[in-house]
């Protein structure tokens, strides 16, 4: 992993609640996404993830209840709740706006306004 | 391997979010597990060892027992969070529900809430007239500090004033004082006219030594203080206005300052103003007026007077009232060494507040108790109403429990009612104490201190919210744990069929019901001890006739050349009135009853008396129809007739204490008596007039002719005319301003008003405790008819079928009725016995009435009684107008 990007601070509960947009996920599931998804480019402890989750959960934006993965091992399943789906395209909308100021900022040719 | 879907509100209803911590640290370490395993394989997967995917797997994840414990934290934070989400969801939920019933039954809450609120406005609106007396420091910096010193503590102003060397010298001595102040407590004896910028007025001016607003602290609102020029014998004129008269008489003008008014005719500079916050009149003499301060010298010349000086001290921080109190004893023990002859040396020192507050300590008291008494009437009577209601809530309450509901839960939902219920007692309370204590703060008729600053405070409103919320908690209490009591089966099974209803329950409300007659009693008896003082102070004899008599003060505005000229004006005068059609009689005195009071040494000619023994007199200087028109009667000798002037013998009349003070067993008429070295001959003994207080019997009286010691400022002239008040005040008006045109006219009380006001502080705990008699009184009543109706209507097919079975109408009347005597009579008995005990605490406000007064007692049990019987007679005309048939069939 020699090109990792630090996340930045916030950025790792919108990932968790993207991930968990499609269908519920136990942790380990919502990890390896993360992974394939940014390529191992974003990295954090997976323990991270779990406190981001119990923030989320604190929250009310995702529900968290035991169930039994395909092997039949018990894991604990999260669900994005109604709260979640909002407050996930919330994040997102805004993130976009975010992006694309600070971007157009940066790549524009130097001079006076 | 999808999670059971269930919606976040449903899994809230089956309580599954609630998880102990220790639960979900385990369930947390499960999780960490199956994230260690899944990675390892993954890994294993990937080509690596076991071992090395497993210590791989280990540092992805973070230092594993950092981690973990991290994790629990958060986990439990979790859980806490949303474990306060769900309480805070209940609650909304409870809420929900409590207003939905609340609306439902409009009359029920209104009912409610109006018996809440007056409990609520009792205890409010007594807490803030207790306030300012007894809670609230006195509105001074460090009032702690502050001691009020009398010459003795006897009754009188004489015996509480001092002379003003002794001001000087403690002032000099005492070390125990940062510093030492005082006002001159005559002033009542003294007036002002004001002239010029509108309508000459009499005014009220209390003269206060120099540095008396330093001591207490006031800072005037604008200008300065008094300076030493102004505060010397013969100084420079000036005045500090209050507050409440700068704006009455200039509107609030703040260029008033620096200006000259006419005071008396002599050109008087207004140097400051003072603020708001310092109502002088307010805390030092209730009921009375002042309209300004003016400096008081403390000289050998204000020496002489006399006893004149209410002194006020500052302690030093560290010195207390007995510190000071045995310094100033050792100090008046060497002046008194150092000058035998001198006179008056001794001081008895009191907190400030304690000598302002202190005589209305037991009344407040009485009142607070009282108060305490009223809301508890009002939560017994909403109990049973909430019981009432309850029972038809039982069978809900059932279905839910026997769903899984807990108890707990249960119970909330019942006290959120309740404190919903107090909640609108209380805004409804807070309302009415509001009322309440403006119109208090505003009444000029009371003579109790400080009440003009009694306003519903913030300290007033924790208190209201304290009592609203235990209000709400012990009223709802009772019928929450009886409604949730549990023994669903046996509420499931009566369903549809309203048997007679639980034995349990009944007795509960009845002996709500019973304590509620209980508190009324000792209401009722307080009150009726109260108000027979009160007709025993009415009916106590006065020794004049205040009906029909009208009281002027009169202050010219000139000065007179010498001392006869001045009786001439007078005498003018009151020939003047006393031609007036429709004036019956017109008097002359410096002294009129139930005011100001000063006292003189007299002795009889001939007679030694122990030191101290002096014989200490009030005097009042009269003219020679004054105690005729107060028909003050004559029991020996003469009355005074204008030949007794300053031309001829000096003459004075007793009144009969003091005759039998002086002259014990011997003939008064035309013996001597001395006044100083002034030698007096007694011409008249009469009767003894209630001068000091309706309470108190007569001191020692004099009356002495005002031509032959012309010793006053001003005078109060009493007409007595059968001639409506507005009539005569416009006649005598015209007569006075023909006399002088700038003495002011519309300065007049009438004697009944006056008397009125001396009885002033025991109408008002009479008129609070008597409306918070009637309230409990109405209260019970309304419990005992809530009862009865309800077991009545409950107990319908009961009826139904005893009548049927031949029982008459008669009595089953009889029957309802029994029962609620029986309830009467078990809370009179209870009553009687806390009253009896409780009366104690009037001891010291009755007058003429023991507080065991059996009339009293008597007279409230057979109130009780009656007004029960009465709340209780329709139900119970109800009961015996159940037909059997529809009774039966309503099943």
């Amino acid at each position: 992993m020699g090109d990792v990007l630090p996340l930045v601070k916030g950025t790792l509960d919108v990932l968790v609640l993207k991930a968990l947009a499609w269908t519920p996920l136990h942790g380990f599931e919502i990890t390896t996404w993360l992974e394939a998804r940014s390529g191992g480019a974003i990295g954090v402890q997976d323990s991270a993830m779990y406190q981001a989750l119990h923030r989320l959960e604190a929250r009310g934006y995702v529900v968290g209840e035991w169930g039994v993965t395909a092997n039949n091992q018990r894991a604990r399943y999260y669900r994005l709740t109604k709260a979640g789906q909002a407050h996930l395209a919330a994040e997102t909308a805004q993130w976009v706006r975010y992006a694309e100021t600070v971007t157009g900022i940066l790549t524009s040719a130097p001079g006076p306004a | 391997m999808r999670s059971p879907d269930i919606r976040p509100g449903v899994r809230r209803l089956f309580r599954l979010a609630l998880q102990r911590p220790e639960r979900a640290g385990a369930e947390m370490d499960d999780e960490i597990r199956l994230h260690l395993a899944l990675r390892t394989e993954q890994l294993i997967r990937q080509g690596l060892s076991p071992a090395a995917a497993r210590a791989e797997a280990e540092r992805r994840f973070g230092s594993l027992d950092e981690a973990r414990h991290r994790l629990h934290d958060s986990a439990s934070r979790r859980e806490h969070r949303m474990r306060t989400l769900e309480r805070l969801d209940g609650l909304r939920h409870d809420l929900r529900i409590a207003l939905r019933r609340i609306r439902r039954a409009p009359g029920f809450t209104a009912f409610a809430v109006l018996i809440t609120g007056l409990g609520v406005a009792a205890t409010t609106a007594v807490f803030s007239v207790m306030s300012p007396l007894m809670l609230r420091p006195l509105p001074f910096p460090e009032p702690e500090r502050l001691v009020w010193i009398a010459s003795s503590s006897g009754g009188g102003l004489s015996a509480v004033t001092s002379r003003t060397s002794n001001l000087r010298d403690y002032r000099e001595r005492a070390r125990s004082f940062q510093a030492l102040t005082g006002y001159y407590a005559f002033f009542e004896y003294e007036s002002y006219n004001l002239v010029g910028a509108g309508a000459p007025e009499r005014l009220v001016g209390v003269g206060v030594a120099q540095d008396f607003l330093d001591v207490l602290g006031v800072r005037p609102l604008l200008g300065r203080n008094f300076v030493r020029e102004e505060g010397v014998w013969g100084g420079r004129p000036a005045v500090i206005l209050t507050h409440g008269f700068w704006v009455r008489r200039f509107g609030g003008d703040p260029a008033i300052v620096g200006r000259s008014i006419t005071l008396n005719n002599v050109p008087t500079e207004v140097v400051g103003v003072l603020p708001p916050s310092f109502d002088f009149a307010s805390t030092f003499v209730p009921a009375s007026r002042v309209d300004f301060l003016r400096p008081f010298p403390i000289s050998d010349e204000t020496d002489r007077w006399g006893n004149t000086l209410a002194i006020v001290g500052r302690l030093k921080p560290g010195a207390t009232v007995e510190s000071a109190q045995a310094e100033l004893d050792a100090i008046n023990a060497q002046l008194q060494a150092a000058d035998p002859a001198r006179w008056g040396l001794s001081a008895v020192v009191t907190g400030l507040q304690d000598h302002i507050a202190g005589r209305f300590r037991p009344a407040m008291l009485v009142l607070a108790a009282a108060a305490v008494l009223v809301l508890a009437v009002a939560c017994a009577n909403l109990s049973n109403l909430l019981l009432a209601r309850g029972q038809q809530r039982a069978q809900e309450m059932a279905v839910r429990s026997a769903l899984g509901a807990s108890r707990r839960r249960l119970l909330g939902q019942l006290l959120v009612e309740s404190l919903l219920l107090a909640a609108g007692g209380g805004v409804v309370g807070v309302l009415l104490a509001v009322g309440i204590t403006r119109w208090v703060a505003s009444t000029n008729a009371v003579s109790i201190p400080l009440l003009r600053s009694v306003s519903v405070d913030g300290g007033a409103l924790a208190f209201t919210l304290a009592v609203t919320l235990l209000t709400g908690l012990v009223v709802g209490l009772v019928p929450a744990l009886q409604v949730s009591r549990g023994d669903e089966a046996a509420t499931l099974r009566d369903v549809g069929r309203s048997t007679s209803e639980g034995r349990r329950r009944t007795s509960v409300r009845e002996v709500l019901v019973v304590w509620e007659v209980a508190l009324a009693c000792v209401l009722l008896v307080g009150g009726g001890l109260l108000l027979r003082s009160f007709v025993r102070v009415l009916d106590v004899d006065l020794g004049f006739q205040p009906a029909g008599a009208v009281a002027w003060q009169l202050n010219p505005g000139r000065d007179f050349a010498d001392d006869t000229a001045q009786i001439a004006f007078y005498d003018a005068l009151t020939a003047r009135v006393a031609a007036l059609p429709g004036v019956d009689a017109v008097g002359l005195t410096d002294t009129p009853p139930l005011g100001r009071n000063r006292a003189w040494s007299i002795q009889a000619k001939g007679a030694v008396y122990e030191r101290n023994e002096t014989p200490v007199a009030f005097p009042r200087l009269v003219d020679s129809r004054y105690l005729q028109t107060m028909r003050i009667p004559l029991l020996e000798g003469r009355y005074f007739t204008p030949d007794d002037d300053a031309g001829s013998r000096r003459v004075m009349i007793l009144n009969q204490t003091a005759a039998e003070r002086l002259f014990p067993g011997e003939e008064p008429i035309d013996r001597t008596v001395l006044i100083g070295d002034g030698e007096w001959q007694v011409v008249g003994v009469v009767g003894d007039v209630r001068h000091q207080s309706l309470e108190e019997g007569a001191g020692l009286e004099m009356y002495l002719p005002y031509s032959q010691q012309p010793d006053f400022n001003a005078l109060v002239m009493v007409v007595r005319s059968r001639l409506p008040v507005e009539t005569l005040a416009a006649s005598v008006g015209a007569a006075l301003r023909a006399a002088d045109p700038s003495m002011p006219a519309a300065d007049y009380q009438t004697l009944d008003a006056v008397v009125d006001r001396a009885i002033s502080p025991r109408r008002f705990i009479l008129i609070i405790l008597g409306a918070f008699a009637g309230t409990a009184l109405l209260l019970a009543a309304l419990g005992i008819y809530a009862v009865l109706s309800y077991s009545v209507s409950q107990r319908r097919r009961e009826i139904g079928i005893r009548m049927a079975l031949g029982e008459s109408a008669a009595s089953v009347q009889r029957r309802v009725v029994r029962r609620t005597v029986l309830l009467a009579v078990v809370g009179v008995a209870l009553g009687a016995v806390l009253s009896f005990a409780a009366s104690r605490l009037l001891q010291s406000l009755l007058y003429g009435v023991g507080s065991t007064d059996a009339p009293t007692f008597v007279g409230t049990a057979a109130v009780l009684l009656l007004v029960s019987t009465l709340a209780g007679y329709l139900p119970a005309r109800r009961a015996s107008r159940v037909a059997p048939v529809h009774a039966l069939r309503a099943e």
